[in-house]
């Protein structure tokens, strides 16, 4: 039996899955072990009232680390919370962790933020841990070699009384993108791209894992950006095989392992990349040097197109579904076909979100704000994910970049990416967002979303529509 | 969760494909902390106007498909957020059962965990379905679980493959964290392990 294991290639999927089965037996859904549950305000009440009710208790609670970020306000954060719902539900929650012993980095906490970039900063997440959280883009920490995925809030409450789940094992998807990207094409094309390739429900049913030389070359921010959109591609997580570059961000933050056990930890870690040899269930190629900077201009994520093409004609769509699609999101967008991307004009710009929020992505955006103005009639406000990353940022002499540029530097939390804040869209506005979904309404009602990189974006505040950066 | 039991009903047909959770239920309605009232909210966006008048172009709006139980509706429903108010307000609304061709993975779930019966079914069948509700809106389907079948008057009934766990919870309405603490001790044994293993997350 034992020689029989060695002799199977295993991909990391299969390695995390395998080591964190409790219970397998027939007739019913394998128990999987939870190793870290990762909480905000919008999807825990739910589950903290059915554990009351139920009279059950957290079982672990130094598995859960838990913040506020999606009501929160990213201005005039001293003042009461103005919407009393949401001011309800941040009480809540700051009243659930007390009563069961929970790690808040609440409203005020200096460590507060949006849980998907906060959780990092902390060394949180471990390589082959399975971590789970009632939020989609759970799948971001994937970029550390973790089993990584969103579920609902009746699982938050499972998790909580049980430290596991009821899961069906996945189907794997090896997704290679080798070669080097453009100037200025970064992580964030590398995921909009994979969506316009495979579509929403490409990677339904399936955990990706991300490999190639781009890859590779991609920062810790860089994966995680990635890794944060493979449920845009339907896939409820992404991986990405730790190296020295995880190895380094982990070591020495707050929850790493230290001392002695740094080493069992390291040696443990590197056993978990997919063998040589394992065999997916699916394999998709992209080349890099092709992966022009995208811009969404429909309201799918898979609506994409390069900054230096046209929003397409619902006829060069020979699927039907997908025809009809392109027309209805080109009605609810105000876009005309075969209008040059670059011609598109936008009248809000934000960067921010458990995507796009990290201190790489403010860099890389002020280089481009640097010395420019916002142009005329537009609004640009830049949402750091995090407090740590507004300090550096600030640090740096980011926040001036911006401040000069005339954009507005906010406090940290998921703002307009989902728009619960107070901060969104009137109706009609048309928004460059460096989010991760322009469905209808996502920025508010009647708003249109076009997805894009931080410097895509920094670029279309300063011109007044989109821009090719390369050729800036 | 209420035991699921064979019913007829009226089958409400929406005929869009990538439905997202976003669209199932806005963003400005998550703010509550209670699990009921989300019904109310269903398909915002799409079913009222800016008065909040209702949008008479809105299927569901339809006076035909008023008291239905079972949406018939297009590929990959429930995409984007893992937000379980989805299935909260498609369950308040009264629906109890879907039939696609693809669903999410997390609404997947998300539904069986609040009693709502999520059929998929193949490309062929649907566009059958579909059709038999369009020229017949009001008509009336029979779901039974039990035996994996759907009938409809217009013949196109099929039988669907479901997976033998959630189809027993379903039936039973029990509570999925009764069943898996029924395993307490293998779990507490798993931890003992977990620890020499991986004593470092346990420091």
């Amino acid at each position: 039996m034992q020689a029989l294991e060695y002799a199977m290639k295993k991909t990391m999927y299969e390695k995390i899955w395998d080591s964190h089965l409790v219970v397998d037996e027939a007739g019913q859904a394998p128990l999987l072990y939870v190793d870290r549950h990762l909480m905000h305000e919008v999807t825990s009440p739910q589950a903290f009232e059915g554990l009351r009710l139920s009279g059950r208790k957290v079982r672990n609670p130094h598995s859960i680390l838990a913040t506020m970020d999606h009501c929160v306000p990213t201005k005039n954060r001293n003042l009461p919370i103005a919407d009393p719902i949401a001011k309800k539900q941040i009480e809540t929650m700051a009243e659930n962790c007390r009563v069961n012993g929970l790690k808040l980095y609440d409203m005020t906490d200096p460590n507060n933020g949006v849980i998907h970039v906060v959780v990092p900063e902390h060394g949180f997440v471990h390589p082959g841990m399975v971590v789970v959280c009632g939020d989609s883009h759970t799948a971001t920490h994937g970029a550390f070699g973790a089993l990584a995925f969103g579920i609902g809030t009746s699982e938050v409450e499972h998790v909580m009384a049980t430290q596991t789940l009821p899961q069906k094992k996945s189907k794997t998807m090896q997704v290679v993108v080798n070669g080097t990207l453009s100037k200025f094409a970064s992580a964030k094309d590398i995921a909009l791209a994979i969506t316009g390739k495979i579509g929403t429900a490409g990677g339904t049913g399936y955990v990706i894992e991300y490999t190639g030389s781009a890859i590779r070359e991609l920062s810790m921010e860089g994966r995680m950006t990635l890794c944060n959109m493979a449920i845009e591609a339907g896939a409820r997580a992404g991986l990405v095989a730790p190296d020295e570059k995880t190895y380094e961000y982990i070591k020495g933050r707050e929850f790493a392992p230290s001392g002695q056990y740094w080493d069992q930890a390291l040696a443990y870690w590197k056993t978990l990349p997919s063998d040589e040899g394992a065999v997916f269930d699916a394999t998709v190629t992209l080349d890099a040097a092709d992966i022009a900077p995208q811009v969404s201009w429909g309201t799918s994520p898979e609506q994409v197109a390069g900054v230096d093409s046209v929003v397409p004609a619902p006829e060069s769509f020979a699927d039907e579904i997908k025809r009809q699609a392109c027309e209805s999101a080109l009605a609810y967008m105000g876009l005309t076909a075969n209008t040059k991307i670059t011609d598109i004009p936008v009248d809000y710009v934000f960067i921010g979100s458990c995507t796009n929020g990290r201190i790489e992505d403010f860099r890389v955006a002020a280089e481009v704000a640097k010395g420019t103005k916002v142009a005329k009639g537009v609004t640009a406000i830049a949402v750091p994910g995090s407090y740590h990353v507004k300090q550096q940022a600030e640090a740096e002499g980011l926040d001036k970049i911006f401040i000069d540029a005339g954009w507005e530097w906010r406090e940290p939390g998921c703002s307009m990416c989902l728009a619960m804040n107070g901060d969104e869209l009137t109706k009609g506005q048309r928004c460059a967002s460096t989010s991760n979904r322009n469905f209808e309404g996502r920025q508010g009602k009647g708003g249109r979303t076009h997805l894009v990189s931080p410097a895509m974006a920094a670029a279309a505040a300063a011109a007044g529509h989109f821009v090719d950066i390369r050729k800036l | 969760m209420e035991p699921y039991k064979k019913h007829e009903s009226i089958a409400a047909l929406m005929n869009r494909s990538n439905v997202d959770t976003d669209q199932i239920i806005p963003k400005q309605f998550l703010k509550r902390v209670e699990r009921s009232g989300f019904g109310a909210h269903l398909f915002h966006d799409w079913r009222f106007n800016d008065d909040g008048s209702d949008n008479p172009e809105f299927e569901l709006n339809k006076p035909a498909f008023k008291g239905a139980k079972v949406l018939v509706v297009g590929d990959n429903f429930g995409c984007g957020s893992s937000r379980e108010h989805a299935p909260w307000a498609i369950a308040d609304y009264g629906f109890n059962t879907i039939i696609s061709t693809s669903y999410a993975d997390i609404f997947y779930n998300n539904c069986f965990k609040n009693g709502i019966l999520a059929i998929k079914v193949n490309k062929d069948q649907l566009d059958k379905l579909m059709a038999e509700i369009a020229v017949n809106e009001g008509v009336r389907f029979v779901v039974d679980l039990e035996n994996q079948q759907v009938t409809t008057p217009g013949g196109n009934g099929f039988s669907f493959e479901i997976d033998p766990f959630r189809k027993s919870n379903l039936l039973s309405g029990l509570d999925d964290i009764g069943l898996t603490l029924k395993h307490v001790d293998k779990i507490t044994q798993y931890e003992q392990q977990h620890k020499k293993n991986y004593p470092w997350l346990w420091a």
